[in-house]
This record gives structure tokens, sequence and C-alpha cells, in this order.
């Protein structure tokens, strides 16, 4: 391999031949990059999370958006959205926002404020899922891979009983309880059962990292095991943990949504995507836009953070490239 | 092998009692049957309180009483026992009685959407895998990611409202016009030519041919007022039988020996002609009969490759039965389509329905009582099997996709094996190994996950009954929910893993 700054770089380079000594992650920063979907998809994510979360505002600080999402206002022309984009030489009404761009409800509050507070939500709830589920997921995976024995028995054990039980009803059994504390609780509920399908490929990574040479000659001269797991093993599957993680948002998302619909999830004061769409449910033939903004907005970001997840995967692991080099 | 088997079955009806006591404790945790009661001031609560501590077992402390409820589910593994006793709600019924019900609905919803899911996600997959990079399988890989990343509820709510709505509208006065034709015709125009693809002339050739079919089978059928009144006739069943006898021999044995194709003509031949012959039987037969005559079919077909299949006995028995399905089920579908005018009238003319499993009060034999339910199916069907779908797709493509780029595969076409020998017999059989595995989790992950279409659809099943007795905190129900899902959890998953390592020797010896 050539380098720039060795003597036969210049003659390689005006035959074109050059070859750039890259370290790992800088080829798959630039197989990421490359993923054409994968980067819309964070464009358009990263957007959806500024609006969503500049519009209502966090906690104390305010957002820039006019309307509150709990201030019961008066009904505006049915409450059908103001939102208009086709612009007048088109024949249409212009581009601009108007007072209520997604509309309002029956009681009058500005859609576009719940429909953004229940992004926010929804979305930190994700996050939350994503970490924590990620954390336990590595953890017991690691200990289960890496001790083998009792440790690995029980551990997996106990993995194979929480996959016994369907993901949705065994949340919603405690979700219906938690959900009055408020997201995060909620979100650390979800998160205890949606951690094993990541131990169990942690575990098979580690099974097979651990016997190779590199990990002999660590262990050879005394390093201790928490050392050999976090210096040695761990960026190895580094990349299985990152595209995984990644997923889990998007499923987290879908699930919390579900939950919530069916009422077992984010309970009033406050909103999530999944409980307006129940909530305006039956206002569905006289008001569609209630129904249709959350809706959007869901698939909005589990599409893309699926597209993230996956422009990972390509990145991480270029054996199964599914985008034509 | 055996103690393979054993050594599966302890460990998982270990996995299963573990995992219904967890269950069975954060049920318990989730919620106090009795808090309704508790507000309640009208004279006469405290027995009523009594009453439903006493019936619910709510003084023994949670560990126990899981014993006491695990000693008397226990006797629900005697076959044929009366004694199967899962408690009470807080109604005060039978929880078995309404699990019974509960199961067999979600069975009859889940049987439907499994194998339609596995059935088109393994062909769209193949597909996708032998035209890998073209457009079609670009299409495919959006749509998939579209399906997965859809919220179930929010796709099923819109189903009920549009499609429904819509349809029923449409088939007050089911006509196709000029432009719908031709859009339709497009669509399926690009499928069939990126499907089949090829060089550019082919392209353009199975594009026409596909349009032209399409848009004219619409036109015809719309003007002859097909949508209407919708049915089959003995001409369609018996040209039905004729392709599928050609396309199932061009796909299973090729053409090149004619003892498979005179097998399965002959069977089609059978079948049309049984269709004829058992028009009596057929105008009002009982379920059993029903099972009776595939079963019979089966065996015809069976019995006529092996008279003519000659020294390709085994592709000619394969073939003709897969014929003698394939008949089976249009004739199945004809006789479903006569009660179409009976069923129309009798709701109505609004014959896709939102709301539960069957009509109240409406009886029209077995052929309308079918299309009855099969009406009542197509919604929540539809909303189930999109994620499975998508995900049979994915891994499909991508096992075929593996499996394609394998030494023996290479070997296959090296020896001068026909294309279709090497992906049917070679690359397609290994690439369905690790599909097994995902079969057995769909179908556990079904019977828990139709939670959401069932509370949408009003479907009285199993995930029906889990989120009333959620919402109610009825812990009996709850739990039964939990043992129904976590035994069929266990048990397809061990199914998966014997099949895995009878279908690959490597696991076994591991």
């Amino acid at each position: 391999m050539i380098t720039p700054g060795d003597p036969a770089a210049p003659a390689a380079d005006a035959q074109g031949m050059t070859v750039v000594a890259r370290t790992q992650a800088q080829l798959v920063r630039r197989r990421f990059f490359r993923h054409r979907a994968a980067m819309i998809s964070l464009v358009v994510f990263a957007l959806l999370l500024i609006l969503s979360f500049s519009a209502t505002g966090i906690g104390p600080i305010p957002g820039w958006w006019k309307h509150d999402y709990t201030t019961v206002g008066s009904v505006v022309e049915g409450g059908s959205p103001t939102l208009s984009v086709v612009p007048t030489f088109l024949g249409g009404d212009g581009m601009h926002l108007g007072d209520h761009p997604f509309g309002q409800d029956n009681k009058g509050i500005d859609y576009f404020a719940l429909t953004m507070r229940g992004t926010q939500v929804s979305i930190m709830i994700a996050f939350i899922v994503g970490a924590l589920g990620t954390l336990l997921g590595v953890l017991i995976g690691a200990a289960a891979g890496f001790f083998r024995g009792w440790t690995e028995t029980i551990l997996m054990r106990f993995t194979d009983i929480i996959i016994v039980m369907p993901l949705l009803a065994i949340v919603s059994v405690l979700a219906n309880r938690v959900g009055n504390a408020g997201p995060f609780w909620l979100a650390v509920v979800i998160a205890l059962f949606t951690w094993t399908g990541l131990a169990r490929i942690v575990r098979g990574e580690f099974l097979s990292l651990r016997e190779k040479e590199f990990i002999e000659a660590a262990r050879a001269v005394g390093t201790p095991a928490w050392r050999i797991i976090r210096k040695h093993i761990l960026p190895n599957t580094i990349g299985v943990i990152v595209v995984s993680a990644t997923l889990s948002i998007a499923g987290a998302v879908l699930l919390e949504t579900a939950l919530s619909f069916l009422g077992f999830g984010v309970k009033p004061p406050d909103t999530s995507l999944g409980r307006l769409i129940s909530d305006y449910q039956s206002a569905f033939a006289s008001r569609p836009w209630l129904f249709f903004w959350p809706g959007l907005f869901i698939v909005l970001i589990a599409l893309t953070v699926n597209f993230i997840g996956d422009g990972l995967r390509d990145a991480f692991d270029p054996r199964q490239n599914k985008v034509r080099s | 092998m055996l103690a393979f088997i054993v050594r599966r079955l302890v460990v998982s009806a270990g996995v299963l009692l573990a995992g219904t006591f967890l269950a069975y404790c954060l049920v318990a945790l989730s919620g106090d049957p009795l808090a309704r009661l508790r507000q309640d001031n009208t004279p006469g609560v405290e027995d009523r309180i009594a009453e439903m501590t006493d019936r619910l077992n709510l003084d023994t402390p949670v560990p126990l009483r899981y014993l006491q409820w695990l000693g008397s589910a226990s006797k629900c593994l005697v076959p044929f026992a009366a004694e199967c006793d899962l408690g009470q709600s807080v109604r005060g019924q039978d929880v078995t009685f309404l699990l019974g019900n509960a199961v067999s609905s979600t069975l009859q919803l889940i049987t439907v959407a499994t194998f339609t899911a596995m059935i088109v996600g393994v062909i769209v997959g193949i597909v996708t895998a032998l035209r890998q990079y073209s457009r079609l399988d670009y299409a495919t890989t959006l749509a998939s990611f579209f399906f997965v990343s859809l919220p179930l509820f929010w796709f099923a709510v819109l189903l009920k409202q549009y499609v429904a709505i819509d349809l029923n509208d449409w088939l007050a006065d089911p006509t196709v016009s000029l432009p719908a034709a031709a859009i339709v015709g497009v669509i399926s125009g690009l499928i069939w030519a990126s499907a089949i693809g090829g060089d550019r002339r082919r392209v353009w050739i199975s594009f026409g041919i596909a349009f032209a079919a399409t848009a004219g089978a619409l036109l015809i059928l719309s003007a002859s007022g097909w949508f209407a009144s919708p049915g089959l006739g003995p001409v369609v069943v018996t040209v039905v039988g004729g392709a599928a006898a050609l396309g199932l021999t061009a796909l299973l044995a090729g053409f090149r020996y004619r003892h498979v194709l005179y097998a399965a003509l002959a069977t089609a031949a059978v079948g049309a002609i049984l269709n004829l012959a058992l028009d009596q039987v057929l105008s009002d037969p009982s379920y059993l009969t029903l099972i009776g005559l595939l079963l019979l079919a089966v065996a015809i077909a069976g019995g006529v490759g092996y008279a003519l299949g000659g020294l390709q006995r085994k592709q000619a028995i394969q073939t003709s039965i897969g014929v003698a399905v394939i008949m089976s089920v249009t004739i199945f579908i004809d006789r479903m389509l006569s009660a179409w005018g009976n069923y129309f009238d009798a709701v109505d003319g609004r014959v896709v329905a939102t709301f539960g499993s069957r009509t109240p009060n409406y009886d029209g034999g077995t052929w309308g009582n079918l299309l009855d339910t099969a009406t009542h199916l197509l919604l929540p069907t539809i909303a189930l099997i999109l994620v499975s779908v998508a995900t049979y797709s994915r891994y499909t493509r991508a096992s075929m996709l593996e499996v394609m780029n394998q030494d023996y595969v290479r070997t296959a076409r090296s020896k001068g094996l026909t294309e279709r020998t090497v992906i049917v017999r070679h690359a397609f059989r290994n690439g369905l190994i690790p599909i097994t595995t995902l079969m057995a989790f769909d179908v556990a992950g079904l019977m828990g996950g139709a939670v959401i279409t069932e509370t949408v659809f009003a479907w009285q099943g199993m995930g029906f009954m889990f989120v009333t007795a959620l919402r109610d905190v009825d812990p009996n129900p709850a739990m039964a929910f939990f043992l129904v899902t976590g035994l069929a959890a266990v048990v397809f998953n061990m199914l998966a893993d014997i099949a895995y390592a009878y279908l690959d020797p490597r696991i076994r010896l591991s």
C-alpha cells in the first residue's frame, strides 16, 4: 500500500493509481456517506428533530411557535388546516403556514403544537429505549459470551424467558401501571424487554472473538477480564451494536405508539403520536387531518431511522452490500 | 437426534414455567381487581368484595397463588379431561370457555395470514434475488422498508375507513373505467416486465402482453357485469387446471421428459371431470366433506403421478399433487362465489366487513358462511400480512443471494444443469433452511402480535381478550393469553430447532 508522501507516490499518482491509506473508521464513514438513502434520511430526521424540539420548546424553554399544545382556543373554520404549499402561479393559495397549519382539534387546541409535542415525546422515548436497551443487551450479552459456564446458562435462559412472552403484551402489562409516572418511566419499562435480541447477537460475537489469538495474547500477559472486554473485544463488535441500536430506535417508536394507541402507554396530560391517533380516531370521518398528521410523522421517523440503520449496516459490513459499488 | 430433542424439551418446559411465573407476578402487580368495588358505596358491597376475593383467590400471596393456578392449569394437559381450569374472570365466566372461543378465532385469522404471507413473501424474495439490482428489486426493497416502518394500527384504521367504504361503494355499481384499466395495466406491465427481465426487446414484449392482458381482462369483466355477480364456472376451473399443470411442470420438472407433463395434465382432466360429476355433493357440503374431498383429490393425484410418472415418478407425484391442490382451491373459490348474490342482498351490499368475524344472524349454508368469513377476514389479513411479507421477502432474498454464491451452485451450473434445476433443486432448497426458523418465530409472533389488528377490527380473538382483560384489571384471562402465546412460542421454537437440525446436519454435530 502506498501512502502519499512515499517516494513512489507521484509516479503512481500520474497513472491514477494512488491508494490512500484509510483507517477502519474512515472507511466506515466513507461508505456511510455514500449511501444515498441513508444520507437523505439523516437530513430529514435531523430536520424533524429540530422542528419538533424547537417548535414547542423543551421543558422550561419556550418554543418559537405561537400556540401552546394545551391552550384551548376558539375553533376557526371547523378547525381545518390552513397550511398551503401550492404557489399562486399554479392556481393555489400561495405558500403560507396560516394560523393553524395542521388545523385544530375539537377543543380548539392548535394541532401543529400537539403534533410537535407528540413527536417530541415519541422521539425522546425511542432514544431512551434505544440507549438503555442497547446498554442492557451489551452488558448481558458480553457477560454471557465472555465468561461462559454458569453465567452464560443463567443469562441466556433468562433471555429465553423474556423472549417467550409477546413483547407488546408484556410491556402493556407493566406500562399500564407505570404510564402515569411519565414518559421516562414508560421508556425504562419498554427498554427492560427490548434488549433480548441484541444480547443474543453480542453473545454470539463474543463467543467467536474470545477464541481469537489476540485475546489469548492479552490474557497471557495478565490483562484483567474487564479490560479485555472493553479494549479488545467491544471495539470489534461496535458495528453490530451501532446498527442494532439504530434499528431498535425505529422499533421503539412503533412499539410506543402502538402501546399509546391501545391506551397503555403515554397518559394524559402528556401526549404522543400514538395517543393522538387513538384520541381522534372517532373524529376521522369529519376531520381526517387529526388522523393523518401524527401517522405521517410516525412513518417519517420510523422510515428515516430504518434507512439510517440500513446505511450503517452496509457501512460496517460491506459484504452484504445491497447497493452496487 | 433423540438426545437433542429430549434436551430441548426439558429446557423448553423450564423456560415456559419461568416465563409464566414472571408473567403471573407482573399481571398480579399490574392492578387491583377490587379497586372499582372499593370506591363503590352501595350497600352489600362488602359481600361482593369478599365474594370476588374468594373467587380470584386474592387472599393468597402471589407465588402461592401461582402454584395453585399452575396446579389446576396443568390438568389441561390431560387430553379430554373435564377438569381443565384456568380460573374465572372478574365477571365470573370460566376462562377456559373464553379461551376456547378466542383461540379458534385467532387461529382462523392467523392461519390464512401466515400461509398467504409465506407464499407471497418467499416468491417475491426469490424473484428479487434472481433479478438483483433490477428496478423491481429496488422497488421491492423500498416497499418493504415502508411496510416495516408503517404503524400497524394506523394502517388498519386507514384500511377500515378507505378500502372498506370505497370498495363497498364501488361494488354497488361495479364498472371499471378506461383510464383505471389503463393504469392497472401499466402497473401490471411494469411488474411483469421487470420480473421476466431479458434484453430490451423482451422487456417491451412482456410489458405489452401483460398490459394488454390485464387492461383487457378488466374491461371485458367490467362490460360483462362480472364484478356484479362474480364467479368462475367450470370453464375457468378447467383452464386454471391446465395452466397449473403446464406451469408446475415447467417449474418442477421441465418439458424434456414427457411423463411428468402427462401426469399433470391427466390430473387436471380428472379434476375438471370430478368438478362436474360432484356437482350434487359440492352444492352444500359439510366442512368434513370438504376436507375429505381435498384428501381424496391429493390421493387421486398421487395415484395418477405414480401410474404415469415412469422414470420421473417422484417429480410426477409432486407435480400432480400441486395441480390437484391448485384446482381444489379454484373450485373452492368458484363455489364460494356462487353464494355471492344471496350474500350481497343479505348484507345490503356492504360486502367488505370491518367488524367482528361474522355477520350476526346470517346463515347462507356452507358456502354462504364461508364467504361471510372470507369477507370478514379480508381487511385484517391484509393488515397482518404486510409486515410479514416484507420480512419474508427480505430474508428469502438475502438467503437466496447467499446460496447462489456457494460453490455447489457453481458446480451444478458447470456440470451443465439447466438454470431451472440449479435454482429449484440446488439453490431454493438450501436457501429455505434459514427461513424455517423465521416461519416458526412468525407463527408464534402472530399468535400474540395480532393484538392490534384484533382490537381495531373487533375480532374476538386472543389479542382482543387480552386487551379487554387488561383494561378491566382481570388477571385470569390475561394470564391465559400469556399461557397460550408462551406455549406457542416454546413449541414453535422447538420445532424450528428440530427442523433446522434435521435439514442441516452440521447443527446436530456441533
